[in-house]
């Protein structure tokens, strides 16, 4: 009973610590940009194909196909920033939010055509031993998830708060405009988050695929969702929020399937947001906002 | 404003340059579903499909009875049928859709080849798995004056087309659709594959009768009607066998990755007999896991199982020891399996699922159909025939008990007036990565 | 005076358009010139032209960011089609029907609105819009575990399965989870449903342009200044969300009884995405807008079939791009000057506009 409890508990975390890599990319865009990019999940879609092709038909090895799928994907970015999103810097966050859902639609149907709709099977990039302790049994893959997740959300914190980039980036989010005026370049800060973002979904796309091989146009799209979901639930905006709402999620999601009902299990994973958003309105570690008035 | 249309074109241009890296499946993407397409790969097929004329004419010989005309063709029959599909070729089933498609596109192309005379026109239109564009595509079809439909794919589109087509009076033969709600009271659609009631049942039936588990675990995608209409049935079926199910637990499209806790739960009810009624891709993801999980266990699937093995990728020792029923096996050695398949290889880049194989026996059964009644009647032009007469002669035809259809689905296939098709499935086990019969 | 005038004449504009609408398709439809893909699609045209009529409601004119509009359309479609199939056999005339379904449609909604909208008003922003969504989610996930039968005792309801429905033989299963409700008798009618259209343009129009409308509208541009100003926050950001409700229940009646089947899944995220798409396009708050960019945006689509496999491709950058040349100052200005151009004339007052 407990060791069942216990591997229910490391499966939650390990589905958890795939969301809240996901949502660490969507909480870092929102953060600066203020925008709810919808395909950053399609992004996430793309970085997995990219290394299934160089490992499956060019035959490399995992890290160089890795680091070829973070340069395509944060190219991707950068592109997707500079055609879609830049020319709507002025309009109002919906119409940024519909371009977003725009160029989610543009990719899953690009990579329709390309990749075609059959379903790959992503080959596993983490070939470690699992951890063994006692009857408790921890995959390479798991582990190998949580500790990219942990590594990033460092790195991610200590680049925002310590560099010159990461301040410029916070100067962007707290004002544009003040920040355009203390010689802060915002359009190339704007596009740097969604360099890093996008490279983000495509560590997020690769460890996504390993934990779940199958891979498909849509693959992205309900993990996107929740990711977002994960985001919210940690307070938008927040890295350790990201990941604490990402890890939550999971957990909550598996105890829910094993504890209450599998049917219902999506209906339990949100009824649980809903519960915390209206105790903690903006999240487990959001800023509470305080209105001007 | 210039600057940024050259940049949306340049961008457009490295997408697409991302082909390169789709390798081999890459340059194949095209789906032809028009005229031009079937002339080129006639030229090169033709004496393909002479071989298989003759491979039909034995098979025939062999029956000895009027289903020879399923395959080597009446010389009676006349004009060129506009046929239209129906099928998701866009979205997250449009691997179902795409098959079918490619599927009758190949028996279109080797029927066009047989003779001159009589022609398929194919127009396959997109539905997206959604009820409303399915009817939209229905329509579609219409206005482009088609004769008669295969389709649709998947269940859902499938009941709300028939309805249409039943008051429209336009004869559909679904390649895929399972639900018994798709033929109930509508005498114009007929199916080509088991339907649900069939399956669930004729796979309790099995298990019981091979004594393969003492107890049952069913793990099914309650978001889903297929799965659904599969699980209920097997589960009346087990009920009434006395057979011990001891953990039913589901999953959705949108949880469809980690399925921990559902193995958890079988395994801890002791069960040796794992029934799967689901796709492959998400079965991939089950055995997988359970075999992380140290789980072993007898996996038991039904016709959705079927392309498992063909899954880009796929560690095929993982599905070792599973069983399955299915129509179709992509690995069986008759002389017209072997050529579809090789010629589905060909043209896609990919083994052709059991989706494939029955749109590409959908089209040769309404071809059977039509030349079968051109031999009872001294000869039938299709040219200009109203979807509405078209459609009251396959009804005919198909519910006629003497017709039968050798296909690479099934061998002398039959219909009730019902709409549903009389075929035997085929049980199949995986054993050292191909099917092997049982 | 001038001012409430113009608006007037905006609202007889509005009822002039559905009303035109409806006489040029209803006289191509009965003179046998509609091709059939267009006809099949005009009561879907009518359904969305009141979801973004009613999402507008909210987004617009409250101002709050709803992802989980098809939730609602999703309850109305549910309920809807249970009503109907309850009054098969004791109602004669379909109309009747029709009407009565709609109206249990849009009440259920209403009450799942109010549901959701006490916790959930309470929220802002992206806080609000994340749970609506989940909202949408959860309705989706409980309707695909729910099954509905009649017989001669009257409703039975499980979440279980179909076989815990305990019916007698005599039972029919209207509501069968994940395959949704099967066998609709189909009666809705263009004309029922361009109705129905009148109906929500008079009810939106009147309430924006009343009392409660300019304290709705008051609240949206700043909630501050209208709390000071004494207006009850939540009582009128509860009228908008649940009269939105019941509208977008009335359209999913609607909608479900002019197709033989229905499932839960066709009210996802993507549906609900959807209609925000039309409203945002069709420029938020406008309701001519949001009824031109429903209707076009659902026929577009269709057009594109020629495209075949590239269609959805294409939808994609037609979006896309339409968004960009609608919303950025600089395409804004040239097609400002390309229109002066063409007419000879500055719009000027499209200019002091901006």
């Amino acid at each position: 009973m407990v060791i069942n409890m216990l591997n229910y508990l490391i499966n939650g975390i390990s589905l958890g610590s795939v969301y809240a890599i996901i949502a660490l990319g969507y909480t870092m865009v929102y953060g600066i940009a203020k925008m709810l990019n919808f395909a950053h999940g399609d992004v996430i879609m793309v970085g997995g194909y990219i290394s299934f092709c160089a490992t499956s038909y060019l035959g490399w090895p995992v890290i160089p196909s890795v680091l070829l799928s973070i340069f395509v994907c944060t190219i991707l970015g950068i592109m997707i920033e500079r055609l879609a999103y830049k020319p709507l810097r002025m309009a109002t966050s919906l119409a940024v939010l519909i371009t977003a859902i725009g160029v989610s639609y543009f990719l899953q149907n690009a990579a329709l055509l390309i990749w075609t709709s059959n379903p790959k099977a992503f080959p596993n990039m983490v070939t470690l031993p699992p951890l063994v302790i006692g009857e408790l049994q921890i995959s390479s893959v798991a582990m190998v998830t949580i500790i990219a997740c942990i590594v990033i959300m460092v790195v991610l914190t200590l680049f925002t708060n310590k560099t010159k980039l990461g301040k410029a980036m916070r100067a962007v989010s707290e004002d544009k405009d003040a920040a355009q005026l203390m010689g802060i370049n915002v359009d190339a800060t704007i596009s740097l988050t969604f360099a890093i973002g996008s490279g983000l979904a495509a560590i997020a796309g690769v460890l996504l695929c390993s934990a779940y091989p199958t891979l498909m146009p849509t693959t992205g799209a309900m993990p996107g969702i929740k990711a977002f979901t994960a985001a919210v639930f940690g307070g938008i905006g927040s890295i350790p929020g990201a990941m604490l709402g990402g890890i939550l999620l999971g957990i909550i999601e598996i105890f829910g399937k094993a504890y209450i009902s599998t049917q219902l299990s999506d209906a339990i994973v949100f009824s649980v947001l809903i519960l915390i958003l209206l105790v903690k309105p903006t999240g487990l570690l959001g800023k509470k906002i305080n209105e001007k008035v | 404003m210039k600057k940024k249309l050259l940049a949306m074109l340049l961008a457009t241009a490295m997408v697409c340059s991302l082909t390169a890296c789709g390798g081999d499946s890459a340059g194949n993407t095209n789906v032809g579903t028009t005229d031009d397409g079937a002339a080129d790969d006639g030229a090169t097929d033709n004496n393909v499909a002479a071989d298989d004329g003759a491979a039909g004419n034995d098979t025939a010989a062999d029956n000895g009875d009027s289903a020879g005309s399923a395959t080597t063709g009446s010389s009676l029959l006349t004009g060129t049928l506009k046929l239209g599909v129906i099928g998701p070729l866009t979205g997250g089933a449009a691997l179902y859709g795409n098959a079918v498609d490619n599927g009758a596109s190949i028996a279109v192309d080797e029927i066009n080849a047989l003779s001159g005379d009589f022609t398929i026109e194919l127009n396959a239109q997109d539905d997206e798995h959604d009820a409303e564009k399915s009817v939209n595509a229905y329509n579609n079809l219409k206005d482009w004056n088609a004769q008669a439909i295969i389709g649709c794919v998947t269940t859902t589109p499938c009941v709300a087309v028939a309805s249409e087509a039943y008051a429209d009076r336009m004869f559909m033969l679904t390649p895929s659709a399972s639900a018994t709600s798709v033929t109930e009271g509508n005498d114009n659609v007929f199916q080509l594959c088991f339907s649900d009631p069939n399956q669930g049942s004729a796979s309790a039936q099995y298990i019981s009768d091979n004594g393969l588990a003492q107890k049952v675990a069913i793990i099914y995608n309650n978001s889903d009607a297929y799965s659904t209409g599969i699980y209920q049935t097997f589960q009346n079926a087990a009920d009434s066998l006395g057979m011990d199910v001891v953990s039913v637990t589901t999953f959705t499209d949108d949880t469809a990755n980690d399925f921990s806790v559902q193995l958890t739960e079988a395994q801890n009810a002791g069960a040796d007999l794992v029934f799967l009624p689901i796709y492959y891709t998400p079965a991939s993801l089950i055995m997988q896991q359970a075999a992380s999980m140290s789980y072993d266990v007898t996996f038991f699937g039904v016709d959705g199982m079927d392309g498992i093995l063909s899954l880009e990728g796929f560690d095929t020792s993982l599905a070792e020891g599973v069983m399955l029923l299915t129509p179709f096996s992509a690995d069986a050695t008759d002389d017209m399996t072997v050529s579809f398949v090789n010629k589905y290889q060909s043209g896609n880049g990919e083994v052709p699922s059991q989706f494939a194989a029955d749109g590409y026996d959908c089209a040769y059964a309404i071809y059977a159909a039509l030349s079968y009644y051109a031999d009872k009647n001294g000869g039938y032009n299709v040219d200009g025939v109203s979807y509405q007469d078209l459609c009251e002669i396959l009804i005919s035809v198909f519910s006629d008990p003497s017709f039968s259809v050798d296909g690479i689905t099934g061998e002398s296939m039959t219909w009730t007036a019902a709409g549903e098709v009389n075929k035997a499935p085929k049980a199949v086990v995986i054993e050292n990565g191909v099917y092997v019969g049982l | 005076m001038k001012k409430l005038s113009k608006s007037a004449r905006g609202s007889f504009i509005n009822y002039g358009i559905v009303l035109v609408f409806f006489l040029i398709f209803q006289i191509m439809l009965s003179m046998g010139k509609l091709s059939s893909s267009f006809s099949g699609q005009l009561i879907p045209i009518c359904t969305y032209v009141i979801m973004a009529l009613s999402l507008n409601l909210v987004v617009g004119i409250s101002g709050e960011l709803s992802l989980g509009h098809a939730g609602f359309m999703s309850v109305g479609a549910f309920s809807g089609v249970i009503a109907a199939a309850c009054m098969q056999n004791s109602v004669e005339a379909s109309w009747i029907r029709l009407i009565l379904a709609i109206v249990i449609g849009a009440a259920f909604a209403a009450v799942a609105g109010a549901v959701i909208g006490v916790p959930v008003l309470r929220l802002r922003g992206d806080y609000l819009a994340i749970v609506t969504l989940a909202f949408g989610e959860i309705i989706k996930n409980v309707l695909n575990c729910l099954y509905i039968g009649v017989d001669s005792h009257g409703l039975h309801i499980s979440m279980k399965d179909a076989n815990a429905l305990g019916m007698e033989a005599d039972g029919i299963t209207i509501i069968n989870g994940p395959m949704g409700a099967l066998g609709i008798k189909k009666i809705s009618t263009f004309a029922s449903a361009v109705i129905l259209i009148l109906i929500v343009l008079f009810i939106i129009q009147n309430l924006v342009n009343s009392r409660s409308g300019r304290a709705i509208k008051s609240i949206r541009d700043n909630r501050i200044a209208a709390e000071a100003c004494g207006i009850n926050v939540m009582k009128y950001k509860m009228m908008a969300f649940v009269v939105s409700a019941a509208m977008a229940g009335a359209a999913g009646a609607l909608y479900a009884l002019n197709y033989s089947t229905v499932v839960p899944k066709k009210f996802d995220f993507n549906t609900s995405i959807l209609i925000l798409v039309f409203v945002v396009l069709g420029g938020i708050g406008n309701l001519r807008g949001s009824m031109i960019a429903a209707a076009v945006l659902t026929v577009l689509p269709e057009m594109l079939r020629q495209f075949q496999d590239y269609r959805m491709l294409v939808y994609a950058i037609v979006l896309i791009l339409v968004m960009i040349l609608t919303n950025n100052r600089k395409a804004k200005d040239m097609l400002g000057r390309m229109k002066a151009g063409i007419f000879g004339k500055i719009d000027h007052r499209r200019q002091t506009n901006e």
